[in-house]
């Protein structure tokens, strides 16, 4: 799974709480427009991957970033309600992820 | 493609097929860097032909094997969770495009479903071309954002304390969902109970077919 990475080398670790940066640059971005902003908590990490940020642009991919799988409350995404265990799941670098309170 | 299309027979005629009919600006696109990438030898009609085949030839057929397996065999079933490639590996799938894999098994108590917000990545090799649908703006803004109304639209009616979880494969994860095996299976055989194993149920919008009652 990418290549294996140890607690000491992520900055974030399964149940920590997570906040999406809300940069907006133009170019070639893995992180969806609506869950920018929003708080979530990781649910397991994948491991490292080349930048797939960078690799569309012809350039190695280096640094490697690693890769989240990082959960949301459904009605936290959304300003609705929705079944209250409802989750969405989104695959995130740690590049766009800040620590939450 | 080619062989699906009417023979163009204009003097623009350059030895291979133009399908007549008006194309979109993105079609015109695709068989001009084509026709150059022929003109320039840097590839062959061979090679086109042989990935139109290649992309052919994998199919949800595949994926429903990998979930036959896993009900009738529950060790099985723990390695394909534990190490999805390496399982497709033993029952002869060829899953080694994919960049990482991971399945997501269903219960009574835990939906998932999958879409691809930003495009539309799909496990191909387990799964072969997605579905139109799949790739529609409609799909992927309401999957997201009202997976239970899509649910419905395909018949399916959840209760309110299933969860259902939707996972947005944003980057190098194929997902694969595993579907609950359906009530009154427990005689049929692994070909019996593949037949049962939709595309759809496996990308999640839909459970896995009812045992058809055999009279």
């Amino acid at each position: 799974m990418g290549r294996a990475v140890t607690s000491e080398q992520t900055k974030f670790k399964p149940g920590d709480r997570v906040r999406v940066r809300t940069d907006d640059r133009p170019g070639h971005i893995r992180t969806p427009y609506y869950i920018r902003g929003k708080i979530g908590w990781v649910e397991r990490v994948y491991g490292e991957f080349l930048n797939p940020e960078t690799l569309a642009y012809g350039r190695d991919g280096m640094p490697r970033r690693t890769l989240y799988l990082v959960a949301f409350n459904q009605a936290d995404v959304w300003e609705k309600t929705a079944a209250a265990k409802d989750k969405v799941l989104v695959d995130i670098y740690e590049h766009w992820l800040d620590p939450a309170a | 493609m080619s062989k699906s299309h009417e023979r163009d027979e204009t003097p623009q005629d350059h030895g291979h097929d133009h399908p007549k009919h008006e194309l979109s600006f993105y079609a015109k696109r695709i068989y001009a860097i084509r026709d150059l990438l022929l003109e320039k030898g840097v590839i062959t009609e061979k090679d086109i032909q042989c990935q139109i085949e290649y992309q052919e030839a994998r199919s949800p057929a595949n994926g429903a094997k990998l979930v036959a397996r896993a009900w009738v065999d529950p060790a099985f079933k723990t390695r394909l969770i534990g190490d999805p490639k390496a399982a497709c590996a033993e029952i002869g799938i060829d899953a080694t495009s994919i960049n990482e894999f991971v399945v997501l098994e269903n219960s009574e108590k835990v939906r998932h479903m999958v879409v691809c917000t930003l495009c539309s990545c799909y496990p191909r090799p387990i799964l072969g071309r997605p579905p139109d649908w799949y790739k529609s703006f409609n799909y992927r803004q309401r999957a997201v954002n009202d997976p239970r109304g899509v649910m419905r639209e395909f018949g399916l009616e959840l209760p309110d304390d299933v969860e259902v979880r939707v996972h947005d494969s944003t980057a190098d994860i194929r997902y694969l969902v595993l579907p609950v095996r359906p009530k009154g299976t427990e005689r049929l055989s692994e070909t019996e109970l593949a037949k049962l194993v939709t595309r759809d149920s496996m990308i999640g919008v839909m459970d896995a077919l009812p045992a058809v009652p055999t009279s």
